[in-house]
């Protein structure tokens, strides 16, 4: 089995065997392609990038040309047990339609995004007076895909709002470990958040 | 002008006999009928590397390749069909063969009808998509393949590869479907009654006897082909072709032609009537009408997709009006609805509906992946 980014690795071991899985933004298939391996699962991926979707084909996932930026997803309600989104909502346009589409597709939604509460970026805003840059984080204010930012807090808040429940939540530093710190103070700490959530 | 080295070379047409009367969906038999193909690269010792090329309205059996040395083109899907293609030959046993109703050398409207030693022409019967998709599965037993590696086509040759994975689930293992459509919109209708009113009411078209009478409706045929060419381009490829540019130079305040894309549309309408039959026009816009397959299944076409064992891929292109990427997108939401497995890509592009022949680098791209993953299914 080929090695997997440590966020999606974490992912799945959060998905069932055997089930119906829609990856939004599935880049080059990686995370399908090993849930298949791993967990049986079948579904599909969004993509809107034609070389990746070829890339995803030949690894033999089922990859459907998709613009996540429309909004509305034309899937039926409750059709997948697990609906995921990795290291993507903060590039949506419409991120709050998503999660509500998410939340309305998949028994289980499962989303994951970098914090922007972590402690180097407050303090790059504070003492620098300027916006963040990491390896997370990698690109410049006027350039950056990154156009939907948000802290543990304020995606907690949303959820909260739109009467989303969330059932799991993981926060872990870039190497991907939850170290003491990032238990206790996560929105200070962790670096990647992982959540599982549900709209029962 | 040298066979390119990526090309299958010369190559012949072979046609089979058919003895068994074959009773269509119209409710008319046919008593004896033939179907002319080709074919390219080697079939392997079990049978399983076999790929089925479904022709649109005016493509037929010669797929690829070149009949003589002298030949100016070749087959019409050379972009995609040879060594080292897409649909490559050194992998694959390619085959293409020509409906019937058509009238490159299957039995047509042209042929004899053996009850009456006369030549059919307008009496040749309606023929449908599920009618050639069944005589394409009775020549797959006299080729001795069971199963089939891909059917694949594009436009009308689409339809076919959909009404393939509905009727014989088993008998195909990939189905890619290029610029098709799940069946026709009043739009689409409305364009091939045009065409078919400037065929019948052709003074040459003698309610179809014209070869008896020798003439040929030319004009019909001609307005009916400038008029599909007008659907098959898009508005934007148009512009990049032919802008407003006028021929001579200056306007005429004449009915001559002027402007430079009357003259490419008069050059396609003349060159048409050479290489096709008017009747056989007609039947092939028809069995564009008539294409529904949900309609065997109460309308509805997630019950339709039901039916399909086979792993699908869609392709449209964002600039075609014929069967626009919505259409396609009709097609791959039925088949999630059905949870079928199911690729589809839309592909960038500005020729319009004509696009799904030519070699566009993303497609070709795509392409290569799919074929890649059907190669993987053939049991090594």
């Amino acid at each position: 089995m080929t090695k997997l980014r440590a966020d999606l690795s974490i992912i799945s071991d959060w998905i069932r065997p055997n089930s119906r899985v829609l990856d939004l933004g599935c880049g080059r298939g990686a995370l399908l392609s090993h849930l298949k391996e791993r967990h049986n699962i079948t579904g599909y991926g969004l993509e809107i990038e034609v070389d990746k979707i070829a890339d995803g084909i030949r690894a033999g996932v089922n990859v459907l040309h998709r613009d996540l930026d429309t909004g509305k997803l034309d899937f039926a309600s409750n059709s997948f047990d697990f609906v995921i989104m990795a290291q993507t909502l903060q590039a949506i346009k419409q991120p709050d339609v998503l999660i509500d589409e998410m939340a309305r597709i998949g028994k289980s939604g499962i989303i994951t995004f970098p914090n922007f509460g972590y402690w180097e970026n407050r303090l790059r805003l504070f003492f620098k007076g300027r916006m963040p840059l990491s390896n997370l984080l990698p690109y410049e204010w006027y350039n950056s895909p990154n156009i939907h930012l948000c802290t543990l807090r304020d995606f907690e808040k949303l959820c909260h709002e739109k009467h989303i429940t969330i059932t799991q939540r993981t926060v872990v530093d870039l190497s991907h470990q939850t170290r003491l710190l990032t238990k206790w103070f996560p929105n200070w700490f962790g670096q990647i958040a992982l959540y599982q959530f549900t709209k029962a | 002008m040298p066979i390119p080295d990526d090309s299958v070379g010369l190559v012949e047409s072979q046609t089979l006999h058919f003895d068994q009367p074959l009773t269509l969906a119209c409710g008319k038999t046919i008593p004896k009928w033939d179907i002319t193909y080709e074919t390219y690269g080697e079939l392997n010792a079990d049978h399983s590397n076999a790929v089925l090329i479904c022709h649109a309205l005016s493509g037929d059996h010669h797929a690829a390749g070149y009949h003589n040395e002298d030949d100016k083109k070749p087959g019409w899907w050379e972009n995609a069909i040879g060594p080292g293609k897409p649909i490559d030959t050194n992998q694959f046993f390619v085959v293409a063969l020509n409906n019937i109703g058509h009238c490159k050398g299957s039995t047509g409207p042209a042929s004899i009808n053996p009850e009456t030693g006369k030549m059919y022409g307008p009496d040749f019967p309606i023929v449908t998509v599920t009618d050639w998709v069944k005589t394409q599965r009775l020549f797959s037993d006299k080729l001795e393949i069971q199963t089939w590696a891909a059917i694949i086509g594009g436009s009308l040759g689409g339809m076919q590869v959909m009404q393939w994975a509905i009727d014989y689930p088993n008998d195909l293992k990939h189905a890619i479907i290029i610029a098709a459509a799940p069946k026709l919109s009043a739009q689409n209708i409305g364009f091939n009654e045009v065409s078919r009113q400037a065929i019948l009411s052709d003074p040459d078209f003698h309610e179809g006897h014209y070869i008896e009478k020798g003439t040929v409706p030319k004009r019909g045929l001609m307005l009916a082909r400038m008029l599909g060419h007008i659907t098959y381009l898009s508005d934007d490829a148009m512009r990049k072709k032919f802008g407003r540019e006028l021929r001579s130079g200056k306007i005429n305040y004449g009915f001559d032609v002027e402007f430079q894309v009357e003259s490419y549309l008069r050059y396609q309408g003349t060159s048409f009537v050479d290489r096709f039959d008017a009747n056989t026009y007609l039947l092939m816009t028809k069995a564009l009408d008539y294409f529904d397959p949900a309609q065997a299944f109460d309308g509805d076409l997630v019950k339709a997709f039901k039916q399909i064992k086979a792993q699908c891929f869609v392709v449209s292109f964002t600039s075609d009006w014929r069967f626009a990427p919505e259409r396609s997108q009709e097609i791959v939401h039925a088949l999630v609805e059905a949870d079928k497995v199911v690729s589809y890509a839309e592909i960038e592009a500005h020729q319009g509906h004509d696009a799904f022949l030519l070699p566009l680098p993303d497609y070709m791209n795509l392409f290569y992946a799919y074929m890649s993953r059907v190669a993987k299914d053939i049991p090594a």
